[in-house]
Protein backbone atom coordinates (compact mmCIF):
# COMPACT_ATOMS: atom_id res chain seq x y z
CA UNK A 1 0.00 0.00 0.00
CA UNK A 2 2.79 2.41 0.94
CA UNK A 3 4.51 1.61 -2.34
CA UNK A 4 1.27 2.26 -4.17
CA UNK A 5 1.48 5.80 -2.81
CA UNK A 6 5.25 6.39 -2.82
CA UNK A 7 6.36 4.71 -6.03
CA UNK A 8 4.78 7.26 -8.38
CA UNK A 9 6.43 10.10 -6.43
CA UNK A 10 9.86 9.24 -7.80
CA UNK A 11 8.71 10.70 -11.11
CA UNK A 12 8.86 14.47 -11.36
CA UNK A 13 5.78 14.57 -13.56
CA UNK A 14 3.78 12.88 -10.79
CA UNK A 15 5.00 15.37 -8.18
CA UNK A 16 3.89 18.22 -10.42
CA UNK A 17 0.59 16.51 -11.18
CA UNK A 18 -0.16 16.03 -7.49
CA UNK A 19 0.70 19.65 -6.70
CA UNK A 20 -1.74 20.80 -9.37
CA UNK A 21 -4.30 18.25 -8.18
CA UNK A 22 -4.19 19.56 -4.60
CA UNK A 23 -4.52 23.20 -5.66
CA UNK A 24 -7.39 22.41 -8.03
CA UNK A 25 -9.12 20.29 -5.37
CA UNK A 26 -8.98 23.05 -2.76
CA UNK A 27 -9.98 26.00 -4.95
CA UNK A 28 -12.83 24.24 -6.74
CA UNK A 29 -14.15 22.87 -3.46
CA UNK A 30 -14.29 26.31 -1.86
CA UNK A 31 -16.12 27.92 -4.77
CA UNK A 32 -18.46 24.95 -5.15
CA UNK A 33 -20.01 25.68 -1.73
CA UNK A 34 -21.43 28.97 -3.01
CA UNK A 35 -22.36 27.60 -6.41
CA UNK A 36 -24.34 24.81 -4.73
CA UNK A 37 -26.14 27.14 -2.32
CA UNK A 38 -26.91 29.75 -4.99
CA UNK A 39 -28.09 27.20 -7.56
CA UNK A 40 -25.47 28.34 -10.07
CA UNK A 41 -24.40 24.88 -11.30
CA UNK A 42 -25.52 25.57 -14.86
CA UNK A 43 -23.53 28.79 -14.79
CA UNK A 44 -20.41 26.79 -13.89
CA UNK A 45 -21.07 24.49 -16.82
CA UNK A 46 -21.52 27.48 -19.13
CA UNK A 47 -18.35 29.30 -18.14
CA UNK A 48 -16.23 26.16 -18.36
CA UNK A 49 -17.34 25.44 -21.93
CA UNK A 50 -17.22 29.06 -23.07
CA UNK A 51 -13.48 29.39 -22.38
CA UNK A 52 -12.52 27.04 -25.24
CA UNK A 53 -12.16 29.67 -28.00
CA UNK A 54 -10.20 31.84 -25.55
CA UNK A 55 -7.71 29.04 -24.88
CA UNK A 56 -7.19 28.39 -28.59
CA UNK A 57 -6.79 32.08 -29.49
CA UNK A 58 -4.30 32.57 -26.63
CA UNK A 59 -2.05 29.91 -28.10
CA UNK A 60 -2.35 31.53 -31.53
CA UNK A 61 -1.44 34.98 -30.24
CA UNK A 62 1.19 33.59 -27.87
CA UNK A 63 -0.39 34.78 -24.63
CA UNK A 64 -0.73 32.69 -21.46
CA UNK A 65 -3.86 30.62 -21.99
CA UNK A 66 -5.35 32.06 -18.81
CA UNK A 67 -5.74 35.47 -20.47
CA UNK A 68 -7.93 34.28 -23.32
CA UNK A 69 -9.80 31.88 -21.09
CA UNK A 70 -10.66 34.66 -18.63
CA UNK A 71 -11.80 37.02 -21.39
CA UNK A 72 -14.13 34.43 -22.85
CA UNK A 73 -15.28 33.13 -19.45
CA UNK A 74 -16.15 36.61 -18.20
CA UNK A 75 -17.51 37.52 -21.62
CA UNK A 76 -19.92 34.59 -21.55
CA UNK A 77 -21.24 35.73 -18.16
CA UNK A 78 -21.80 39.21 -19.57
CA UNK A 79 -23.52 37.84 -22.67
CA UNK A 80 -25.83 35.63 -20.63
CA UNK A 81 -26.79 38.50 -18.32
CA UNK A 82 -27.27 40.85 -21.27
CA UNK A 83 -29.40 38.40 -23.21
CA UNK A 84 -31.52 37.81 -20.13
CA UNK A 85 -32.08 41.52 -19.52
CA UNK A 86 -32.73 42.63 -23.07
CA UNK A 87 -35.03 39.89 -24.33
CA UNK A 88 -37.84 37.68 -23.08
CA UNK A 89 -35.50 34.66 -23.14
CA UNK A 90 -35.34 33.01 -19.70
CA UNK A 91 -32.01 32.55 -18.00
CA UNK A 92 -31.49 28.81 -18.57
CA UNK A 93 -32.13 29.26 -22.29
CA UNK A 94 -29.72 32.22 -22.39
CA UNK A 95 -27.06 30.04 -20.73
CA UNK A 96 -27.67 27.20 -23.16
CA UNK A 97 -27.48 29.39 -26.24
CA UNK A 98 -24.34 31.28 -25.19
CA UNK A 99 -22.17 28.43 -23.98
CA UNK A 100 -22.91 26.03 -26.82
CA UNK A 101 -22.30 28.83 -29.31
CA UNK A 102 -18.92 29.73 -27.82
CA UNK A 103 -17.92 26.08 -27.37
CA UNK A 104 -18.75 25.43 -31.02
CA UNK A 105 -16.69 28.45 -32.06
CA UNK A 106 -13.80 26.94 -30.09
CA UNK A 107 -14.17 23.60 -31.87
CA UNK A 108 -14.10 25.35 -35.26
CA UNK A 109 -11.00 27.35 -34.28
CA UNK A 110 -9.17 24.23 -33.11
CA UNK A 111 -9.90 22.45 -36.35
CA UNK A 112 -8.91 25.26 -38.74
CA UNK A 113 -5.95 26.79 -36.91
CA UNK A 114 -2.81 24.69 -37.19
CA UNK A 115 -1.24 24.76 -33.73
CA UNK A 116 0.45 22.73 -31.08
CA UNK A 117 -2.70 22.71 -29.04
CA UNK A 118 -4.05 19.27 -28.50
CA UNK A 119 -7.83 19.48 -28.42
CA UNK A 120 -7.96 16.30 -26.43
CA UNK A 121 -5.87 17.84 -23.64
CA UNK A 122 -8.05 20.94 -23.43
CA UNK A 123 -11.25 18.94 -23.39
CA UNK A 124 -10.17 16.20 -21.02
CA UNK A 125 -7.23 17.66 -19.11
CA UNK A 126 -3.58 16.69 -19.05
CA UNK A 127 -2.44 16.91 -15.50
CA UNK A 128 0.37 14.40 -16.05
CA UNK A 129 1.91 16.67 -18.68
CA UNK A 130 1.76 20.14 -17.12
CA UNK A 131 4.57 22.52 -18.01
CA UNK A 132 6.35 24.88 -15.59
CA UNK A 133 4.45 27.85 -16.98
CA UNK A 134 1.16 26.02 -16.43
CA UNK A 135 2.09 25.25 -12.84
CA UNK A 136 2.87 28.90 -12.07
CA UNK A 137 -0.48 29.92 -13.56
CA UNK A 138 -2.44 27.28 -11.68
CA UNK A 139 -0.79 27.90 -8.32
CA UNK A 140 -0.80 31.71 -8.64
CA UNK A 141 -4.40 32.03 -9.77
CA UNK A 142 -5.55 29.31 -7.38
CA UNK A 143 -3.99 31.04 -4.37
CA UNK A 144 -5.49 34.39 -5.39
CA UNK A 145 -9.03 32.96 -5.56
CA UNK A 146 -8.52 31.04 -2.33
CA UNK A 147 -7.40 34.10 -0.37
CA UNK A 148 -10.18 36.35 -1.70
CA UNK A 149 -12.99 33.83 -1.13
CA UNK A 150 -11.85 32.84 2.36
CA UNK A 151 -11.29 36.44 3.48
CA UNK A 152 -14.73 37.52 2.25
CA UNK A 153 -16.55 34.30 3.08
CA UNK A 154 -18.90 35.76 5.69
CA UNK A 155 -20.05 38.55 3.40
CA UNK A 156 -20.48 36.05 0.56
CA UNK A 157 -22.54 33.78 2.79
CA UNK A 158 -24.75 36.73 3.71
CA UNK A 159 -25.14 37.55 0.01
CA UNK A 160 -26.09 33.96 -0.82
CA UNK A 161 -28.50 33.66 2.11
CA UNK A 162 -30.24 37.04 2.05
CA UNK A 163 -29.18 39.52 -0.65
CA UNK A 164 -31.96 41.92 0.39
CA UNK A 165 -30.53 42.21 3.89
CA UNK A 166 -27.07 42.73 2.36
CA UNK A 167 -28.52 45.57 0.30
CA UNK A 168 -30.35 47.00 3.33
CA UNK A 169 -27.12 47.36 5.30
CA UNK A 170 -25.22 48.92 2.41
CA UNK A 171 -23.41 45.84 0.99
CA UNK A 172 -23.83 45.72 -2.78
CA UNK A 173 -25.26 42.32 -3.85
CA UNK A 174 -24.24 43.20 -7.40
CA UNK A 175 -20.59 43.47 -6.35
CA UNK A 176 -20.72 40.17 -4.50
CA UNK A 177 -22.24 38.56 -7.59
CA UNK A 178 -19.49 39.96 -9.81
CA UNK A 179 -16.86 38.75 -7.36
CA UNK A 180 -18.24 35.21 -7.40
CA UNK A 181 -18.59 35.18 -11.18
CA UNK A 182 -15.03 36.49 -11.59
CA UNK A 183 -13.80 33.78 -9.19
CA UNK A 184 -15.74 31.25 -11.24
CA UNK A 185 -13.97 32.29 -14.44
CA UNK A 186 -10.53 32.09 -12.77
CA UNK A 187 -11.31 28.78 -11.05
CA UNK A 188 -12.37 27.23 -14.35
CA UNK A 189 -8.96 28.17 -15.76
CA UNK A 190 -7.22 26.58 -12.79
CA UNK A 191 -9.27 23.38 -13.00
CA UNK A 192 -8.92 22.97 -16.77
CA UNK A 193 -5.40 21.63 -16.25
CA UNK A 194 -6.54 18.78 -14.10
CA UNK A 195 -9.81 17.58 -15.54
CA UNK A 196 -10.38 19.47 -18.79
CA UNK A 197 -13.29 21.56 -20.01
CA UNK A 198 -15.84 18.78 -20.14
CA UNK A 199 -15.41 17.68 -16.53
CA UNK A 200 -14.61 21.00 -14.82
CA UNK A 201 -18.22 21.41 -13.86
CA UNK A 202 -18.01 18.25 -11.74
CA UNK A 203 -15.24 19.85 -9.67
CA UNK A 204 -17.37 23.00 -9.34
CA UNK A 205 -20.50 21.27 -8.09
CA UNK A 206 -19.94 17.85 -6.57
CA UNK A 207 -17.65 18.74 -3.60
CA UNK A 208 -20.11 21.42 -2.40
CA UNK A 209 -23.14 19.22 -3.07
CA UNK A 210 -21.54 16.35 -1.11
CA UNK A 211 -20.66 18.64 1.79
CA UNK A 212 -24.17 20.12 1.79
CA UNK A 213 -25.54 16.65 2.54
CA UNK A 214 -23.27 16.42 5.58
CA UNK A 215 -23.21 19.88 7.16
CA UNK A 216 -25.70 22.34 8.64
CA UNK A 217 -23.12 25.11 9.18
CA UNK A 218 -21.31 26.91 6.42
CA UNK A 219 -17.79 26.64 7.85
CA UNK A 220 -18.21 22.89 8.33
CA UNK A 221 -19.57 22.59 4.81
CA UNK A 222 -16.49 24.43 3.54
CA UNK A 223 -14.10 22.10 5.41
CA UNK A 224 -15.87 18.94 4.24
CA UNK A 225 -16.00 20.23 0.68
CA UNK A 226 -12.24 20.88 0.67
CA UNK A 227 -11.58 17.40 2.08
CA UNK A 228 -13.76 15.83 -0.62
CA UNK A 229 -12.15 17.92 -3.36
CA UNK A 230 -8.56 17.15 -2.37
CA UNK A 231 -9.23 13.46 -1.68
CA UNK A 232 -10.76 12.98 -5.11
CA UNK A 233 -8.13 14.91 -7.09
CA UNK A 234 -5.22 13.18 -5.33
CA UNK A 235 -6.73 9.69 -5.26
CA UNK A 236 -7.91 10.14 -8.85
CA UNK A 237 -4.43 11.12 -9.99
CA UNK A 238 -2.93 8.01 -8.31
CA UNK A 239 -5.59 5.77 -9.82
CA UNK A 240 -4.92 7.24 -13.23
CA UNK A 241 -1.21 6.45 -12.84
CA UNK A 242 -1.72 2.88 -11.70
CA UNK A 243 -4.56 2.03 -14.08
CA UNK A 244 -3.01 4.00 -16.94
CA UNK A 245 -6.41 5.63 -17.37
CA UNK A 246 -7.71 9.16 -18.08
CA UNK A 247 -6.78 11.39 -15.12
CA UNK A 248 -9.81 13.67 -15.39
CA UNK A 249 -12.02 10.62 -15.67
CA UNK A 250 -10.50 8.98 -12.58
CA UNK A 251 -10.78 12.17 -10.51
CA UNK A 252 -14.44 12.70 -11.36
CA UNK A 253 -15.26 9.01 -10.82
CA UNK A 254 -13.83 9.21 -7.28
CA UNK A 255 -15.76 12.42 -6.72
CA UNK A 256 -19.01 10.89 -7.94
CA UNK A 257 -18.44 7.78 -5.80
CA UNK A 258 -17.95 9.96 -2.69
CA UNK A 259 -21.17 11.77 -3.53
CA UNK A 260 -23.16 8.57 -3.94
CA UNK A 261 -21.91 7.17 -0.64
CA UNK A 262 -22.83 10.43 1.09
CA UNK A 263 -26.21 10.59 -0.60
CA UNK A 264 -27.00 7.13 0.74
CA UNK A 265 -25.42 7.23 4.17
CA UNK A 266 -25.26 10.84 5.37
CA UNK A 267 -26.39 10.70 9.02
CA UNK A 268 -28.93 13.52 8.74
CA UNK A 269 -29.66 14.17 5.09
CA UNK A 270 -28.88 10.79 3.50
CA UNK A 271 -31.47 8.63 1.77
CA UNK A 272 -31.36 5.96 4.49
CA UNK A 273 -31.56 8.49 7.32
CA UNK A 274 -34.59 10.11 5.69
CA UNK A 275 -36.50 6.86 5.90
CA UNK A 276 -36.39 7.04 9.67
CA UNK A 277 -38.99 9.29 11.27
CA UNK A 278 -37.61 12.76 11.82
CA UNK A 279 -38.70 15.58 14.13
CA UNK A 280 -41.70 17.44 12.75
CA UNK A 281 -39.97 20.79 12.76
CA UNK A 282 -37.30 19.46 10.42
CA UNK A 283 -39.81 18.16 7.90
CA UNK A 284 -41.87 21.32 7.44
CA UNK A 285 -38.76 23.27 6.55
CA UNK A 286 -38.62 22.65 2.83
CA UNK A 287 -39.95 24.88 0.14
CA UNK A 288 -38.93 26.98 -2.81
CA UNK A 289 -36.89 30.05 -2.09
CA UNK A 290 -35.90 33.08 -4.08
CA UNK A 291 -32.21 33.08 -4.77
CA UNK A 292 -30.00 35.54 -6.52
CA UNK A 293 -29.56 34.65 -10.16
CA UNK A 294 -26.32 35.55 -11.94
CA UNK A 295 -26.74 38.30 -14.47
CA UNK A 296 -30.44 38.37 -13.64
CA UNK A 297 -32.74 41.33 -13.59
CA UNK A 298 -32.09 44.04 -11.03
CA UNK A 299 -33.25 43.03 -7.60
CA UNK B 1 -46.57 66.18 7.91
CA UNK B 2 -43.44 67.39 9.66
CA UNK B 3 -39.99 67.96 8.28
CA UNK B 4 -38.72 65.24 10.62
CA UNK B 5 -40.57 62.45 8.80
CA UNK B 6 -38.47 59.26 8.66
CA UNK B 7 -39.95 58.29 5.30
CA UNK B 8 -40.83 60.97 2.83
CA UNK B 9 -42.07 59.66 -0.53
CA UNK B 10 -43.33 62.05 -3.17
CA UNK B 11 -45.17 61.10 -6.33
CA UNK B 12 -43.54 57.67 -6.52
CA UNK B 13 -44.30 55.68 -9.69
CA UNK B 14 -42.96 52.19 -10.30
CA UNK B 15 -43.52 50.44 -13.60
CA UNK B 16 -42.77 46.83 -14.57
CA UNK B 17 -42.82 46.79 -18.35
CA UNK B 18 -46.36 47.84 -19.28
CA UNK B 19 -47.77 47.47 -15.76
CA UNK B 20 -47.94 50.50 -13.51
CA UNK B 21 -47.47 49.02 -10.01
CA UNK B 22 -47.38 52.32 -8.11
CA UNK B 23 -49.07 55.44 -9.41
CA UNK B 24 -48.06 58.69 -7.74
CA UNK B 25 -47.67 57.47 -4.16
CA UNK B 26 -47.11 60.10 -1.48
CA UNK B 27 -46.22 58.77 1.95
CA UNK B 28 -44.99 60.31 5.21
CA UNK B 29 -44.06 58.11 8.12
CA UNK B 30 -43.19 59.79 11.40
CA UNK B 31 -40.70 58.42 13.95
CA UNK B 32 -41.77 56.47 17.02
CA UNK B 33 -44.70 54.72 15.42
CA UNK B 34 -45.75 51.43 13.90
CA UNK B 35 -47.14 52.12 10.45
CA UNK B 36 -49.22 49.47 8.67
CA UNK B 37 -49.42 49.16 4.91
CA UNK B 38 -52.58 47.34 3.96
CA UNK B 39 -53.72 46.18 0.57
CA UNK B 40 -54.64 43.05 -1.29
CA UNK B 41 -52.19 41.00 -3.37
CA UNK B 42 -51.11 43.03 -6.37
CA UNK B 43 -52.01 46.31 -4.65
CA UNK B 44 -48.44 47.55 -4.92
CA UNK B 45 -47.69 46.87 -1.24
CA UNK B 46 -44.52 44.95 -1.97
CA UNK B 47 -43.57 47.31 -4.80
CA UNK B 48 -43.75 50.19 -2.33
CA UNK B 49 -41.59 48.17 0.09
CA UNK B 50 -39.07 47.53 -2.67
CA UNK B 51 -39.09 51.18 -3.69
CA UNK B 52 -38.53 52.34 -0.09
CA UNK B 53 -35.69 49.80 0.25
CA UNK B 54 -34.12 51.00 -3.00
CA UNK B 55 -34.58 47.62 -4.69
CA UNK B 56 -36.48 48.90 -7.74
CA UNK B 57 -35.82 51.93 -9.88
CA UNK B 58 -38.42 54.69 -9.59
CA UNK B 59 -40.20 55.67 -12.78
CA UNK B 60 -41.00 59.04 -11.24
CA UNK B 61 -40.96 60.69 -7.82
CA UNK B 62 -38.48 60.87 -4.96
CA UNK B 63 -37.87 58.99 -1.71
CA UNK B 64 -35.96 60.41 1.26
CA UNK B 65 -35.15 58.41 4.39
CA UNK B 66 -34.24 60.43 7.50
CA UNK B 67 -34.33 63.51 5.29
CA UNK B 68 -31.49 62.28 3.09
CA UNK B 69 -30.55 59.88 0.32
CA UNK B 70 -31.83 56.35 1.16
CA UNK B 71 -28.46 54.84 0.22
CA UNK B 72 -26.77 56.86 2.98
CA UNK B 73 -29.29 55.56 5.54
CA UNK B 74 -28.63 51.97 4.38
CA UNK B 75 -24.87 52.38 4.57
CA UNK B 76 -25.19 53.79 8.08
CA UNK B 77 -27.01 50.62 9.18
CA UNK B 78 -30.22 52.49 10.03
CA UNK B 79 -32.48 50.32 7.86
CA UNK B 80 -33.45 46.68 8.39
CA UNK B 81 -35.66 44.33 6.46
CA UNK B 82 -37.49 41.19 7.58
CA UNK B 83 -38.34 39.06 4.54
CA UNK B 84 -41.45 37.03 3.80
CA UNK B 85 -41.01 33.34 4.59
CA UNK B 86 -41.29 32.32 0.93
CA UNK B 87 -38.22 34.42 0.11
CA UNK B 88 -35.87 32.54 2.44
CA UNK B 89 -33.92 29.35 1.65
CA UNK B 90 -34.64 27.48 4.89
CA UNK B 91 -32.20 24.69 4.02
CA UNK B 92 -29.25 27.12 4.08
CA UNK B 93 -26.45 25.91 6.39
CA UNK B 94 -26.66 28.67 9.01
CA UNK B 95 -27.72 28.55 12.65
CA UNK B 96 -30.25 30.83 14.33
CA UNK B 97 -27.39 32.71 16.01
CA UNK B 98 -25.58 33.03 12.62
CA UNK B 99 -28.67 34.71 11.14
CA UNK B 100 -28.97 37.15 14.05
CA UNK B 101 -25.23 37.90 13.82
CA UNK B 102 -25.73 38.95 10.19
CA UNK B 103 -27.62 41.94 11.60
CA UNK B 104 -24.28 43.11 12.99
CA UNK B 105 -22.33 42.88 9.71
CA UNK B 106 -22.78 46.58 8.98
CA UNK B 107 -21.01 47.36 12.27
CA UNK B 108 -18.01 45.11 11.56
CA UNK B 109 -14.92 45.48 9.40
CA UNK B 110 -14.72 44.12 5.86
CA UNK B 111 -13.93 40.59 7.08
CA UNK B 112 -17.07 40.63 9.31
CA UNK B 113 -15.25 39.30 12.36
CA UNK B 114 -17.54 39.47 15.38
CA UNK B 115 -16.31 41.35 18.45
CA UNK B 116 -17.54 41.26 22.06
CA UNK B 117 -20.11 44.01 21.35
CA UNK B 118 -21.53 42.02 18.47
CA UNK B 119 -21.85 38.87 20.58
CA UNK B 120 -23.55 40.78 23.39
CA UNK B 121 -26.02 42.31 20.91
CA UNK B 122 -26.81 38.86 19.49
CA UNK B 123 -27.29 37.35 22.96
CA UNK B 124 -29.59 40.19 24.03
CA UNK B 125 -31.65 40.03 20.84
CA UNK B 126 -32.08 36.24 21.11
CA UNK B 127 -33.08 36.62 24.75
CA UNK B 128 -35.68 39.28 23.89
CA UNK B 129 -37.44 37.09 21.31
CA UNK B 130 -37.12 34.01 23.56
CA UNK B 131 -34.93 31.98 21.22
CA UNK B 132 -31.83 31.62 23.40
CA UNK B 133 -32.41 27.89 23.88
CA UNK B 134 -32.68 27.36 20.12
CA UNK B 135 -29.70 29.49 19.06
CA UNK B 136 -27.64 26.60 17.70
CA UNK B 137 -30.45 25.06 15.63
CA UNK B 138 -30.19 25.21 11.88
CA UNK B 139 -32.54 28.03 10.84
CA UNK B 140 -34.96 25.72 8.99
CA UNK B 141 -35.50 23.59 12.10
CA UNK B 142 -37.62 26.30 13.72
CA UNK B 143 -41.39 26.62 13.53
CA UNK B 144 -42.93 29.37 11.38
CA UNK B 145 -43.31 31.76 14.32
CA UNK B 146 -39.82 31.05 15.66
CA UNK B 147 -38.33 31.77 12.23
CA UNK B 148 -40.02 35.18 12.17
CA UNK B 149 -38.75 35.88 15.68
CA UNK B 150 -35.22 35.02 14.56
CA UNK B 151 -35.41 37.65 11.81
CA UNK B 152 -36.89 40.21 14.22
CA UNK B 153 -33.92 39.44 16.49
CA UNK B 154 -31.61 40.20 13.56
CA UNK B 155 -33.19 43.67 13.24
CA UNK B 156 -32.83 44.13 17.03
CA UNK B 157 -29.16 43.14 16.98
CA UNK B 158 -28.59 45.54 14.12
CA UNK B 159 -30.03 48.38 16.18
CA UNK B 160 -31.89 49.61 13.12
CA UNK B 161 -33.90 52.82 13.41
CA UNK B 162 -36.24 52.02 10.55
CA UNK B 163 -37.58 48.46 10.37
CA UNK B 164 -39.44 47.04 7.40
CA UNK B 165 -41.37 43.82 8.06
CA UNK B 166 -43.03 42.01 5.18
CA UNK B 167 -46.07 39.98 6.34
CA UNK B 168 -44.67 39.37 9.84
CA UNK B 169 -47.70 37.35 10.98
CA UNK B 170 -48.13 35.01 8.02
CA UNK B 171 -47.99 31.41 9.30
CA UNK B 172 -47.16 32.55 12.83
CA UNK B 173 -48.53 31.02 16.06
CA UNK B 174 -50.26 33.17 18.72
CA UNK B 175 -47.31 33.20 21.10
CA UNK B 176 -44.89 34.39 18.43
CA UNK B 177 -47.38 36.99 17.23
CA UNK B 178 -47.64 38.31 20.81
CA UNK B 179 -43.85 38.41 21.26
CA UNK B 180 -43.31 40.16 17.93
CA UNK B 181 -46.09 42.69 18.64
CA UNK B 182 -44.60 43.45 22.08
CA UNK B 183 -41.10 43.89 20.65
CA UNK B 184 -42.30 46.22 17.91
CA UNK B 185 -44.39 48.27 20.36
CA UNK B 186 -41.32 48.65 22.63
CA UNK B 187 -39.19 49.76 19.71
CA UNK B 188 -41.79 52.34 18.67
CA UNK B 189 -41.98 53.60 22.26
CA UNK B 190 -38.19 54.01 22.14
CA UNK B 191 -38.49 56.23 19.06
CA UNK B 192 -37.81 53.70 16.31
CA UNK B 193 -39.95 53.59 13.19
CA UNK B 194 -41.59 50.39 12.03
CA UNK B 195 -43.31 49.76 8.72
CA UNK B 196 -45.32 46.57 8.44
CA UNK B 197 -47.01 45.24 5.35
CA UNK B 198 -49.83 42.89 6.14
CA UNK B 199 -53.19 41.61 5.04
CA UNK B 200 -53.87 40.21 8.50
CA UNK B 201 -56.38 42.88 9.58
CA UNK B 202 -57.11 41.29 12.95
CA UNK B 203 -53.58 42.00 14.18
CA UNK B 204 -53.55 45.60 12.96
CA UNK B 205 -55.39 47.54 15.75
CA UNK B 206 -53.12 46.16 18.49
CA UNK B 207 -49.94 46.67 16.49
CA UNK B 208 -50.27 49.81 14.40
CA UNK B 209 -50.51 53.49 15.33
CA UNK B 210 -51.28 54.49 11.79
CA UNK B 211 -52.49 52.65 8.74
CA UNK B 212 -52.14 53.37 5.06
CA UNK B 213 -54.53 51.69 2.64
CA UNK B 214 -52.97 51.13 -0.72
CA UNK B 215 -54.37 50.12 -4.09
CA UNK B 216 -51.73 51.18 -6.62
CA UNK B 217 -52.22 54.69 -5.23
CA UNK B 218 -52.71 55.69 -1.61
CA UNK B 219 -56.40 55.24 -0.74
CA UNK B 220 -56.14 56.89 2.67
CA UNK B 221 -53.95 57.20 5.76
CA UNK B 222 -55.14 57.49 9.33
CA UNK B 223 -55.66 55.85 12.71
CA UNK B 224 -56.53 52.13 12.52
CA UNK B 225 -60.16 52.53 13.69
CA UNK B 226 -60.77 55.19 11.08
CA UNK B 227 -59.25 53.07 8.32
CA UNK B 228 -60.49 49.58 9.17
CA UNK B 229 -64.12 50.34 8.35
CA UNK B 230 -66.00 48.58 5.57
CA UNK B 231 -66.31 51.67 3.35
CA UNK B 232 -62.58 52.46 3.37
CA UNK B 233 -61.55 48.83 3.01
CA UNK B 234 -63.92 48.34 0.10
CA UNK B 235 -62.04 51.12 -1.69
CA UNK B 236 -58.68 49.55 -0.92
CA UNK B 237 -59.77 46.04 -1.79
CA UNK B 238 -61.50 47.00 -5.02
CA UNK B 239 -65.11 46.71 -3.83
CA UNK B 240 -64.56 43.51 -1.90
CA UNK B 241 -64.74 43.74 1.90
CA UNK B 242 -62.55 41.14 3.61
CA UNK B 243 -64.27 38.91 6.19
CA UNK B 244 -61.93 40.03 8.98
CA UNK B 245 -62.98 43.64 8.41
CA UNK B 246 -66.59 42.82 9.21
CA UNK B 247 -65.47 40.99 12.36
CA UNK B 248 -63.38 43.96 13.46
CA UNK B 249 -66.20 46.35 12.70
CA UNK B 250 -68.72 44.29 14.65
CA UNK B 251 -66.31 44.18 17.62
CA UNK B 252 -65.89 47.94 17.55
CA UNK B 253 -69.70 48.43 17.47
CA UNK B 254 -70.17 46.15 20.47
CA UNK B 255 -67.52 47.83 22.59
CA UNK B 256 -68.73 51.32 21.67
Amino acid sequence: MTEWLTDPLQFEFMQRALLVAVVVGIVCAILSCWLTLLGWSLMGDAVSHAVLPGVVLSYVVGLPFAVGAFLFGAGSVGLIGGLNRTSRIKEDAAIGVVFTGLFALGLVLVSVIPSQTDLFHILFGNVLGVSDADIYQVVGLGLAVLVVLLALRRTLVLYAFDPVHAHAIGISPRRMEMLLLGSLAVTVIVALQAVGIVLVVAMLITPGATAYLLADRFDRMLAISIAVGVLSTVLGTYLSYHLDASTGGCIVCVLAALFVVTYLFSPRHGLLARRRPRPRSAIESTGPAARPVPGGRAR
Amino acid sequence: MTASAVIHADGVCVRYGETLALDGVDLRVDPGAVHGLIGMNGSGKSSLFKALMGLVALDAGTIRLFGADPAAARRAGRVSYTPQSEDVDWGFPVSVADVVLMGRYGHMGWRRKAGADDRRAVDAALERVELTALRDRQIGELSGGQKKRAFVARALAQGAELLFLDEPFAGVDKRSEQTITDVLRELAAAGRTIVVSTHDLIAVPRLCDRVTLINRRIVDTGAPDAMLVPERLAEAFGGFVPQEALVLHARAEVSA
